[in-house]
């Protein structure tokens, strides 16, 4: 049990732990005091002067950051002197700053935008000097360098040195004429190297992912959970006319801390597919056509109920761990099992924070469908299902599959249909994770839920309750004819 | 003495005394004048005998801030659980100072002693001498009395063959005005940017490679020795004026006087004497305007103020500037002060070592404001803007590299305000838009 410092922030009395800085423990009695270069998750520099606060007894302001609580302590953050030293940063900060929000594609969640309104002045002094000029800076494979809007916060220098530990950024130059450089022969592509751009706090590092795409404001929030790996790093789905259009981390210090891999940054345009289905379809004849849900739920049910063996099943551990559940609890009827395979690829560790990386499972639920009771014997699976009276399948694409299976006798539940499953006797249109709530196992056995983001396209439904669904169909069927 | 002019009946050479004499140099002509004798009897005594001797001596920083040197080494932990280190600030690149130069040009061993003494006291494991990069001469002559010492047994492993392993080495800075800064220092010394830390903690606690460290100037070190030789009563008695500034100075005096140079006296000594008796006074025909007493980075004095200024750390204050470094910057009736201060502000932004923003921007604006109204396109409104955002850049940063800038800039305007309100408006500037 740490000691318990009490002081007053504001006015306010205040009881945080022996080490926490002002600026910590101002926000536990919620006043965020300004700051750039500060991060939770880095080392504190200090050098930003944002921060400035009044402690009473100290003769000049003192940067809350890097001042730690002191018992007794009086802190005055909106004081004349205070709100004078931070204006003051606020002037210096904004007269070489180009002022082209209008074009920027951090307006909107710029702190330098937010605190200027917050608490700026209402017109510069700068006159009619000439700004600073320096010219868009490519520094890898999804970051640009916008140096005439830097602050030289450094947060982007200290992430690659501390957090990353691979420093390929470096403050060059000195004075006014400093920007951030990059070391000779390097670039900005390690794995996790997009968070220098959610850690700017102005449009200086901009994503060309997100280059000129959308303005912040027009966004819907979801909180989420990465579907990239078994990490399960939380994350923000960020929608505009139901269509992801960002992601971003969002904090968790179980889990991820602040931070997210650039390969779970990037990779949600699947989430936007168009060639979704769109519509239960069932078989007829040699084509597949489209028919509503309780016709197609009654169809599948008819077929599964009539078989005479045993069901397998093969699912996808990017499923939710309520479908996983579902899947598992309707093949159970028959003693019916089931495997899944995961995708592989190279790991990739944040060196400076324990037990995280991009992991080698490349799929969100590889736990959750162990928990449920699925196997990792594919090959062993793909085999019974061969032989199988019926064969469920959840979402799996199903290829490098050397011949198509069970026609006739395939339920497929999934978000689009693959080349291997256009036999099967009837195919269930399934949400993708952004448009359903539901929760993923990661591999420390962490459940986590995410919300749903958008709608899903035409008639899909979740999942989980398309296996809900076709189990209590199934079950009516066993008690009329029981 | 005055080097490179005959010493003056006024001066108290006790650093300077082998100034310009070439044999003092080497380690034989340094023995002869008794060098290495005060060392000897250092490491014949225990270490809290040493700090006692330095501390009851009164002697304090000469870099600038004048912070007692005893009490400094006092901080450092009695017990050595990590290895201690000695930095040797020789990065002197405060505008107007050249004494650390002349210190290390001719009495390199005089330097090499009062590092080993101290280094002795702190139990220090390594001794860097910083030395600005700039300083090709005095980096030669040190190397050259570093190897005489280490081949002589003064250094090493059985330094003067009285068991404590003394080490001194050399560390060439590469340019840059802040690494003087102590903090910086140390960061350029562990190889990386020279940027101030932020304190707490203090170097005495975590300082080179996050080791205890001491860091003090050239002159205080140099000091040292004779302080142990003839004892801190000693030195305690040269004092002309207040108690607490003890010991001799050395005054790099520099500008439109007659006789540019070192001069070294007593603390307490009157800056007029300095310069109208020792310095040999103004150009012919010319009279002082103002001094800049201790480096560029403290407020100017009027030739009003500084006709009764005492020389030394609270004769200073009481004027309100500051003894700074000792390099004195003396400007006559011909010079320009508008033109002066913008020059200083413009080594200030082109030094600032961009991490605070006020230091970054406001020095380089506060450049281009002076410029402007040399230019004669100034407003009067600019004088204002000059002092708020001065006051804006004092105390708010990590180091005082932006206080600096805005000290002669504030002074300046306080006290030279007709020079700069003659400047508004001179010249034509075009409506703003």
């Amino acid at each position: 049990m740490t000691d318990l410092v009490k002081l007053t922030i504001e006015g306010r009395e205040v009881e945080v732990p022996a080490g926490t800085s002002v600026l910590e423990a101002a926000k536990q009695t919620g006043v965020l005091i300004p700051h750039y270069c500060y991060h939770p998750g880095l080392p504190v520099a200090g050098s930003c002067r944002m921060c400035l606060v009044d402690v009473e007894k100290s003769p000049k302001p003192v940067p809350s950051c890097a001042t730690p609580v002191a018992p007794g302590m009086v802190v005055h953050v909106s004081s004349e002197q205070a709100k004078a030293a931070r204006q003051a940063v606020l002037e210096f900060l904004l007269i070489n700053h180009p002022l082209d929000c209008p074009i920027c594609d951090k307006a909107g969640e710029c702190t330098l935008q937010d605190y200027t309104f917050q608490e700026g002045r209402e017109a510069g002094r700068y006159a009619d000097y000439a700004k600073r000029y320096n010219p868009v800076e490519d520094f890898g494979p999804d970051v640009l360098y916008v140096p005439n809007r830097c602050v030289l916060c450094t947060r982007c220098v200290r992430f690659m040195e501390d957090v990353a530990r691979e420093p390929t950024l470096n403050v060059s130059e000195r004075g006014d004429r400093a920007r951030i450089g990059i070391f000779e022969g390097r670039q900005l592509d390690h794995p996790w190297a997009g968070n220098v751009v959610d850690l700017c706090p102005v449009g200086s590092l901009l994503s060309k992912d997100f280059l000129n795409k959308a303005r912040v404001w027009d966004f819907d929030k979801t909180a989420s959970v990465c579907p990239g790996c078994t990490q399960g790093c939380n994350v923000v789905l960020e929608t505009r006319e139901n269509a992801v259009v960002r992601v971003r981390p969002r904090p968790n210090p179980e889990v991820n801390r602040f931070w997210m891999c650039d390969e779970g940054r990037l990779n949600y345009g699947w989430l936007n597919r168009s060639d979704r289905v769109e519509a239960p379809l069932v078989r007829r004849g040699d084509r597949l056509v489209p028919a509503g849900w309780e016709e197609a739920l009654e169809r599948a049910a008819e077929l599964m109920g009539a078989s005479e063996g045993a069901w397998v099943g093969l699912v996808s551990p990017g499923a939710s761990c309520e479908a996983l559940e579902a899947a598992s609890a309707l093949l159970a009827l028959r003693g019916g099992t089931g495997a899944f395979r995961v995708r592989e690829g190279p790991e990739a560790p944040l060196a400076g924070v324990p037990d995280l990386a991009l992991r080698k499972e490349r799929a969100p639920n590889v736990n959750g469908a162990l928990t449920a009771g699925f196997t990792r014997d594919w090959s062993g699976a793909v085999e019974r299902a061969r032989a199988a009276a019926v064969l469920l399948v959840l979402d799996e694409d199903l290829v490098d599959l050397a011949a198509p299976l069970t026609p006739g006798r395939l339920v497929y539940v999934g978000t689009v249909l693959p080349e291997a499953a256009r036999g099967a006797a009837v195919v269930l249109p399934s949400a993708n994770m952004s448009e359903e709530e539901g929760s993923f196992e990661n591999l420390r056995g962490l459940r986590q839920p995410y919300q749903q983001a958008k709608s899903p396209p035409g008639m899909a439904r979740p999942a989980a309750w398309i296996l809900a669904e076709l189990k209590r169909a199934l079950a009516a069927r066993v008690g009329a004819r029981a | 003495m005055g080097y490179p002019h005959p010493p003056h009946p006024k001066e108290t050479p006790v650093l300077s005394r082998h100034f310009g004499d070439a044999d003092a140099r080497g380690y034989d002509g340094w023995v002869r004048r008794g060098g290495y004798a005060a060392l000897e009897k250092a490491l014949g005594m225990p270490r809290e005998q040493v700090v006692e001797e330095v501390k009851a001596s009164g002697l304090r920083g000469r870099g600038g801030a004048g912070f007692p040197a005893g009490v400094k080494w006092s901080f450092m932990p009695k017990q050595r659980t990590k290895p201690h280190y000695l930095c040797c600030n020789a990065d002197e690149s405060e505008p107007g100072t050249f004494k650390d130069r002349e210190i290390m040009r001719w009495t390199p061993h005089q330097l090499i002693e009062g590092c080993a003494i101290a280094a002795y006291a702190i139990q220090a494991e390594q001794t860097f001498i910083y030395i600005r990069g700039e300083f090709t001469e005095c980096i030669a002559v040190m190397q050259r009395a570093l190897d005489e010492a280490y081949a002589k047994g003064v250094l090493g492993a059985n330094a003067m063959g009285k068991g404590a392993r003394i080490d001194v080495m050399i560390h060439r800075g590469a340019g840059a005005y802040i690494c003087g800064e102590e903090t910086a220092l140390m960061n350029s010394i562990e190889g990386k940017r020279g940027n101030p830390r932020i304190r707490p903690p203090f170097p005495a606690a975590v300082g080179v490679f996050g080791c205890p460290t001491t860091i003090n100037n050239v002159e205080t070190l140099s000091s040292v020795p004779h302080i142990i030789e003839k004892g801190g009563a000693w030195y305690k008695g040269l004092c002309l004026s207040n108690p607490k500034s003890t010991g001799t100075k050395l005054f790099s005096i520099c500008g439109t006087v007659a006789k540019p140079g070192n001069y070294e006296v007593t603390m307490g000594f009157p800056l007029k004497e300095l310069l109208f008796d020792l310095a040999g006074g103004m150009r012919p025909g010319r009279t002082l305007k103002a001094v800049i007493p201790g480096g560029s980075s403290v407020p100017i004095l009027t030739a009003a103020e500084a006709e009764d200024t005492v020389l030394d750390y609270e004769g200073c204050v009481a004027k309100g500037t500051m003894l700074g470094s000792g390099g004195m910057i003396v400007l006559d009736d011909s010079v320009d002060m508008v033109y002066q201060v913008m020059r200083l502000a413009r080594f200030y932004a082109h030094e600032s070592c961009a991490q605070c923003t006020q230091c970054r921007e406001g020095t380089a604006w506060t450049v281009k404001i002076l410029q402007r109204l040399l230019g004669g396109q100034g407003e009067a409104a600019d004088l204002d803007l000059l002092l708020d955002l001065s006051e804006q850049m004092t105390g708010r940063t990590i180091c005082v590299l932006s206080d600096s800038c805005a000290a002669p800039v504030v002074s300046a305007i306080r006290k030279f305000r007709p020079e700069f309100e003659a400047y508004l408006g001179s010249g034509k500037r075009k409506a703003r838009a």
